[in-house]
């Protein structure tokens, strides 16, 4: 017994004799003796009668058998503290772990883990890189920048470098992720149900084209969307010299076809409009819903007009924005002045605009308050010459295209207010037109090879062209889509397209510039891009669509090797060609013809692109699909949407069925009531009711496409409405109106909008009354605690409790468009589940930051053209958040730089912290809604933001993942000399550019965040202005998030006449 | 026989505060000792079961089967299969927690505070009045867990437990109080009831010809022998206990009021609330006993024992209760008024004509208009008008809990984040189950225990008046 008796493992790890033990341990712990036998025996000798003892230590009775006790690792373990020997230990327990795997009964499943035998330089797991592309739409590419983790694309922001951007995306870009990732997608090249190769594919259509080739192609049609591509359009030049006969057509559903032969009828071609609206003091929008990313170059509109509607205490001024509109837009909601007309009638009132403003035209309005509306614009228009323009809704008459032309001609705006370029459209045509003209051919028997690239032609061509019996009396018939649809199930062959985010192209953005389309990732499912599908047809195939761009490129710059590859990479890198936008055209319009139209009393339908599917193409996007529609708050349906008379009229409330008939065709459509909308009018949305997509798309809408037809793609007239007995429609809308939806408000009873008056939830001025009082918003309002009245310490001000940031938000409302782009950016950061109709319907809705939506009437005849207000509501991240203190667990606590942090861990889901909230923005899992088994949105994810799971409170947290990078990046640089050579504080500062993920996309910039503890930072000027409000101040929960009030800037003329009217 | 009891029982005739000297006897005449053991012991101790037991035990248990199931689906799905959402994030789940915990008051009062204020005729019904206390008090504290979206981990994180994290519970949050308000309730609540059982069970372990029974009762009445020492103690602890309990009666609902009046939302956060609360709960508390009272007697023939005279005082106490109830909804519907406070008025007037209001309106009718008809003796003393008075009330009592915790969330600060609450078919399954669970207890109760206290009421026997010359 030379050494311990209890110590076994330490006799495996170190055979040393216990003598020699304490030279080498350095700790002071006490050295235990050596037992020995001699001192058991005293012990034993001494005792009398029986003993029990417990070890021969505690019989020796030494002092080190007290200690052995008392230390959790007596005598050898201070060993452990020598590196050598704690190396020893560890091994030691690798090895008996691994042999108690070994004993285990159950085996491991085998799982190779590779890692990187060459780590990409450029890799580092959590680190996101950037990559510079592009979204191609039939208005122009939507230059991005794209966030990828892993080599996956997570996140779609705008291009900050380029002039079409500003570093902002539109809402069906952000939403165009979910897209990438659907496992609905079309995963297998197939013929006739069968799966098949690309070989195969490649081999059939060769077979064709060979067999074309005798004949000239003149049995081959190309039918494509429309094409901003330069090389695609290079490609299919090349194609169709080697079969003249072939043809090449285009069709969108939504498509420019007005636009296209209004310019025509005024300036002899194709010129598109790019209007200059930070130039443009007078706006007057003719139908034209240019504050939706529906509209052709919706991105800089939005952020130029922005620019000019923020006045300031010593600078009051902004532009003015007249709209006439047939429907209750964002654009309408944003009006100073607006007047409601049916599409119909728009015409009309063009052409008596443009001969009041001296631009031709001629004619005069019937109605009395139009009549008014127009001598207003008409003089505001002629005083502001130069520093006005005249926009011309694209669902417009090419008429009122042309006059609008001619107006702004006629008011010098041309070159100031408005430039005319070349469009982006490569191949410009007439697309309705060449459907129809395709589809005489495939009638005759002309056309025996169709190759459908992209588009969904079977659904959403004109009704009266009946495509679907042309199409399937093609001999052979080859689909490339990126779902199974419609056109898939007639096709023969059907073969899975990239996503754009998959595959190479090119496209010009609205102003021309040209952006190269980069793949983030290998395609997911097979896809084949359209490039790759027309190398088949030309004369080399094989080629990738990598070397097509760039066989392209090398051409057109005239350039190779070393230098190509230069600027390649810098083109790549930057996201665009730099100068390659338009160079504007002298045109000159000429004086338009006055307008034939005559007013038609008949019920008139109006089809518009969806504010969320756009045309049907994003029908299985649950992010999209659950998005609130602005101003109809309404999602997963689309409606027949109407103003209150117009029901009242017909008997209907909403949600009940009404067969809607016009030309002899018919559909069943929901009933939704709108404000503002104009009387005898109804509003269908483009897209829905598609009978082949996936899973999340199937059964949502009507197909409104069943009514529309090639000559009236815009609006029609004459649709009769009848009523679907004893059926009703449930329309999930995420917020009632109560001003509309309750009919007459009962006596006594507050309705949304008095609620929202005398709660000073929106606060509002015209630009006079800001002029007189800049402190319109503060004033007189209901009065903020004061910060004192509390016995505990302001912690917010003590800069020993705080960090060394303090975050702060303010939103703009007078810039807020309610585009909802900010919205969809949060859901695709923040990892948000989509919860579905029937959850939206039962209130359960996940959006962190919502789009509240107000309506203001002064009086009765307000109500029929009120004014809307958009708020944008995320997490006020309150100094005294009600939320916290009622949390049974601690779940959400402040963080010492001003968050209200959510634990998700810690939360047990009692949901009070929800009831507490007075702004209602906390949102629950009420059931498991977070998709854990989909495979596919594994990689969409952000790595940086929990996915939640059931039973578990969330809400807005200011994008902590973001400020948390900006810091760890910050104190990294600690130290470290900053740009003045000053060493760095290693906090975050302005120049860091700490976005939250809503403040990054919004078009209009109207939401700003930032350390309100830094006087310099931009949130700090900006809660200084005299406009600056918090919502519920009097409850002293001191949001964070603070909003500036809303100034309107109508022309008094006609604001008296509102007010006559109201009081008479 | 104790000192205290013998002062209670000094004078069964004169203690009726409200009707000195006119009221009627709390016990019938003609029963010696023996007569009352046997027929509150042979209830238990019969080896027939009563096929209406029987039948009504099947009901129950079948009813508390729905219970099962529908928390077994809720634990499965999560509590969207509920029609909460936001802005209502409590539903039937909170509305039940108050309903029953206010039901159980009642059980605690009869027994803790009349026995101090020597109200002898709280005697006959202050067992199953604790029983059914208990009931309440376990169908009430399901609630606060299975509501939580997480109740694997809420079972054990609200509670203050030592852990390596050092993590602690929220001591700010009223739903800690209420955890440990309910808690305490439910331990002092079964042992006041263990402890008033103890001398029956004794007595029926003496009675008990089944050898099961003898063991079950020999085990249960933990070795009582009825000595004067014995009793000593007893008259002690129990004393204490009741002493103990007296002011949880107030406390509980004070303290489940608080997870409304602690609150910001206007209609929770409110000063009223506390008395208002326990007012109320004493109200349904009543209301439930004599709903159970009243069929009990009558099956097992036990009219003798709870007296047309218990019915009586029972209504009184209901009617004063629902006035000061009344109280509060028309202090509440002033306030909103007075306060000028734009949030509380709209709160009231959207009360009481918004898409709720017919709640509001039966709720007033049942708790206001309906009790006032106790005003009358004939009234107080036609059972069967009693029976259907505390049938309405307890509705009214949960039409309160409905309209505090809807009306109040369904339309606060935002009009842009207003909403409706439909309850599902589970909300109601779990609503109706939980009757079921406490009416199969209540079952078990009168089948295996003294459903009156057998020793209490024999000292209301006029043989126990021991006059020392």
């Amino acid at each position: 017994m030379a050494t311990d008796g209890n110590m076994n493992m330490n006799e495996l790890v170190t055979v040393k004799p216990a003598k020699a033990a304490p030279a080498e341990v350095e700790s002071a712990a006490p050295v235990a003796p050596v037992l020995e036998l001699e001192a058991v025996r005293e012990q034993l000798a001494g005792a009398k009668g029986v003993q029990y003892w417990r070890s021969l230590e505690e019989l020796s009775n030494k002092e080190g058998f007290d200690q052995m006790l008392e230390r959790e690792f007596p005598r050898q373990a201070s060993e452990w503290l020598d590196p050598v020997s704690r190396r020893g230990f560890l091994k030691l327990m690798s090895a008996s772990l691994a042999l108690a795997g070994l004993s285990a009964c159950t085996k491991q499943p085998e799982e190779a883990i590779v890692p990187y035998v060459q780590q990409p330089e450029d890799l580092i797991p959590g680190k996101p890189l950037f990559f510079a592309t592009a979204r191609p739409t039939p208005f122009g590419a939507q230059p991005l920048l794209v966030k990828s983790q892993m080599y996956r694309p997570v996140k779609i922001e705008g291009n900050p470098d380029h002039a079409m951007s500003k570093g902002a995306c539109d809402t069906y870009t952000q939403g165009s992720l979910l897209d990438l990732y659907d496992p609905d997608r079309m995963q297998a090249i197939s013929k006739v149900g069968g799966t098949r190769t690309w070989g195969e594919f490649v081999g059939e259509m060769r077979d064709a084209a060979a067999a074309e080739k005798a004949k000239q192609g003149s049995g081959m049609r190309f039918l494509t969307e429309t094409n901003i591509s330069p090389t695609f359009a290079d490609q299919m030049q090349g194609v169709l010299k080697l079969y003249p006969q072939a043809k090449w057509y285009q069709y969108d559903p939504v498509n420019r076809d007005n636009a296209r032969a209004g310019s025509r009828m005024a300036f002899g071609q194709y010129v598109e409009a790019q209007y200059q609206l930070a130039a443009a003091d007078v706006i007057v929008s003719l139908d034209a819903d240019f504050l939706y990313p529906h509209f052709p170059g919706f991105l800089k509109l939005a952020s130029d007009f922005a620019t000019r509607r923020k006045p300031e205490e010593n600078n009051p001024e902004m532009n003015r924005l007249y709209v006439v509109e047939s429907q209750m837009s964002t654009t309408g909601s944003k009006a100073d002045n607006r007047l409601p007309m049916r599409a119909s009638d728009v015409e009309q009132f063009a052409s008596a605009l443009a001969a009041a403003v001296g631009a031709g035209g001629g004619g005069t309005v019937s109605n009395e308050a139009a009549k008014k509306f127009l001598d207003v614009v008409a003089n505001d228009l002629k005083a502001n010459r130069g520093k006005c323009v005249v926009i011309p809704g694209e669902n417009q008459s090419p008429a009122v295209h042309a006059l609008a032309a001619s107006m702004n001609s006629a008011l010098g705006a041309v070159g100031k207010t408005v430039v005319y370029t070349d469009t982006v459209e490569t191949n410009s045509t007439e697309q309705g037109a060449g459907l129809k003209e395709l589809v005489a051919d495939m009638n005759a028997g002309k056309v025996s090879l169709l190759i459908t690239l992209g588009g969904n032609p079977v659904f959403n061509a004109p009704a009266d062209l009946s495509f679907e019996a042309a199409y399937t009396k093609v001999p052979l018939r080859a689909h490339v889509s990126t779902h199974m649809d419609e056109t898939s199930r007639l096709s023969h062959w059907n073969v899975p397209s990239t996503h754009y985010l998959e595959s190479w192209s090119d496209a010009r953005a609205y102003d021309g510039t040209i952006s190269i389309v980069q793949p983030l990732i290998e395609p997911l499912y097979n896809g084949h891009n359209p490039h790759e599908v027309l190398t088949i047809f030309s004369d080399s195939p094989g080629i990738t669509p990598f070397e097509t761009v760039q066989n392209y490129w090398k051409a057109q710059r005239k350039l190779s090797g070393a230098e190509f590859e230069a600027w390649w990479k810098r083109t790549l890198h930057d996201g665009f060609i730099a100068n390659t936008a338009f160079a504007p055209k002298t045109v000159s319009a000429k004086s338009a013809a006055a307008s034939t139209a005559q007013n038609n009393p008949a019920m008139e339908i109006v089809f518009r692109p969806d504010p969320t599917i756009f045309d049907g193409r994003f029908i299985n996007n649950g992010w999209l699909q659950e998005i609130p529609k602005p101003v109809t708050k309404l999602t997963w349906d689309n409606a027949a949407i109407m103003s209150p008379v117009t029901a009242g009229k017909l008997g209907y409330e909403d949600q009940s069925v009404a067969t809607i008939t016009l030309g002899g065709r018919k559909v069943d459509a929901p009933i939704k009531m709108v404000p503002g909308h104009p009387d005898n009018s109804i509003t269908v949305y483009l897209g829905y009711g598609r009978t082949h997509t996936g899973r999340v798309g199937s059964d949502t809408g009507f197909n409104a496409y069943k009514l529309r037809t090639l000559a009236n793609s815009g609006y029609a007239v004459g649709a009769t409405l009848e009523r679907v007995a004893g059926k009703k429609w449930a329309l999930a809308v995420t917020q009632h109106h109560h001003l509309v939806e309750q009919g007459k408000p009962k006596a006594g009873q507050s309705t949304t909008g008095d609620a929202a008056a005398s709660r000073q939830i929106i606060r509002a001025a015209t630009l006079e009354e800001f002029r007189k009082n800049p402190e319109f918003a503060v004033e007189g309002a209901n009065e903020p605690v004061s910060k004192d009245i509390t016995l505990y310490p302001n912690w917010t001000e003590d800069p020993t409790k705080t960090g060394a940031h303090q975050w702060g938000m303010a939103i703009d409302m007078n810039s807020c468009i309610g585009c909802n782009a900010c919205v969809i950016a949060c859901v695709a950061e923040n990892n948000i589940a989509v919860v579905g109709k029937d959850q939206v319907l039962a209130g359960r809705e996940m959006h962190w930051i919502r789009i509240d939506t107000y309506f203001e009437s002064k009086g009765p005849a307000d109500v029929a053209n009120p004014r809307a207000y958009f708020q944008p509501v995320p997490c006020m991240q309150c100094e005294n958040a009600p939320c916290e203190p009622v949390c049974p667990v601690g779940a959400t606590v402040h963080s010492p730089e001003g968050l209200n942090d959510m634990v998700y861990n810690r939360c047990v889901g009692t949901r009070y912290c929800s009831n507490n909230c007075p702004y209602k923005v906390r949102r629950f899992n009420f059931l498991l809604y977070s998709d854990w088994d989909t495979q596919s949105y594994y990689p969409m994810r952000n790595p940086d933001v929990t996915v939640r799971s059931r039973g578990v409170m969330e809400k807005c947290t200011y994008c902590v993942q973001r400020i948390n990078s900006a810091k760890i990046d910050a104190e990294k640089r600690l130290g470290k000399p900053d740009a003045n050579g000053q060493p760095h504080d290693g906090k975050v500062h302005e120049e860091d550019h700490v976005q939250t993920a809503c403040q990054q996309t919004c078009p209009t910039g109207a939401i700003v965040f930032g350390n309100v503890w830094d006087p310099n930072s931009r949130v700090s000027q900006i809660k200084k202005q005299s406009r600056n409000y918090a919502l519920l101040a009097e409850l002293n929960t001191r949001p964070r998030t603070t909003y500036i009030a809303t100034v309107r800037n109508p022309n008094a003329e006609l604001e008296e006449t509102k007010q006559t009217e109201t009081h008479g | 026989m104790a000192s205290l009891l013998e002062q209670q029982n000094a004078d069964p005739g004169v203690d009726d505060i409200t009707q000195p000297g006119v009221s009627p006897p709390v016990i019938a005449p003609g029963y010696d000792f023996g007569q009352v053991t046997d027929k509150i012991g042979n209830v238990v101790l019969t080896k027939r079961t009563p096929w209406s037991w029987v039948i009504g035990f099947l009901i129950a248990f079948g009813i508390m089967n729905i219970l099962m199931l529908a928390v077994g689906y809720l634990f499965i799905k999560g509590t969207g299969i509920w029609g909460i959402n936001i802005p209502v994030g409590w539903g039937f789940a909170i509305i039940n927690f108050v309903w029953w915990i206010g039901i159980g008051h009642a059980g605690t009062l009869i027994s803790a505070i009349l026995l101090l204020f020597k109200q002898s005729w709280r005697t006959s019904i202050n067992r199953f009045a604790e029983a059914m206390t208990l009931f309440a008090v376990m169908c009430a504290g399901m609630f606060p867990l299975i509501h939580t979206g997480r109740p694997w981990l809420a079972a054990y994180w609200l509670l203050p437990y030592p852990n390596t994290m050092s993590l602690w519970p929220q001591f700010r949050s009223p739903l800690i109080w209420d955890v440990f308000a309910v808690s305490t309730y439910l331990t002092v609540s079964l042992l006041f009831w263990y402890t008033g059982l103890i001398p029956d069970v004794a007595s029926l372990r003496d009675k008990a010809k089944n050898g099961f029974a003898k063991f079950f009762y020999g085990i249960l009445s933990m070795g009582w022998r009825g000595s004067a020492r014995h009793w000593h103690r007893y008259e002690y602890a129990y004393i204490l206990l009741a002493g103990l309990s007296t002011p949880l009666v107030l406390s509980v609902h004070t303290v489940v009021s608080w997870d409304f009046a602690v609150s910001v939302i206007p209609g929770w956060h409110t000063t009223i609330f506390p008395p208002y609360f326990v007012a109320g709960a004493i109200y349904s508390g009543f209301a439930m006993v004599l709903t159970l009272a009243i069929p009990i007697r009558e099956a097992y023939n036990m009219k003798d024992f709870i007296t047309d005279r218990h019915l009586n005082n029972m209504a009184k106490v209901m009617l004063a209760t629902g006035l000061i109830v009344g109280y509060g909804y028309m202090t509440e519907a002033f306030f909103g008024w007075f306060s000028a406070n734009k949030y509380e008025s709209f709160m009231i007037l959207n009360r009481m004509t918004g898409p709720y209001a017919p709640t509001y309106w039966a709720l007033i009718f049942c708790n206001i208009i309906t009790p006032q008809f106790l005003w009358f003796k004939k009234v107080r003393s036609n059972v069967p008008i009693l029976f259907i008075i505390s049938l309405i009330v307890n509705v009214g009592m949960w039409l309160e809990r409905f309209v505090i915790v809807i009306t109040s969330l369904h339309r606060d600060f935002l009009p842009s984040s207003w909403g409706l609450y439909h309850p599902t078919v589970w909300d109601w399954a779990t609503y109706v189950g939980t009757l079921g669970l406490f009416t199969t207890l209540l079952f078990l109760f009168i089948r295996v225990l003294p459903m009156i206290s057998i020793f209490e009421v024999r000292a209301l026997l006029p043989q126990s008046k021991v006059t020392v010359e």
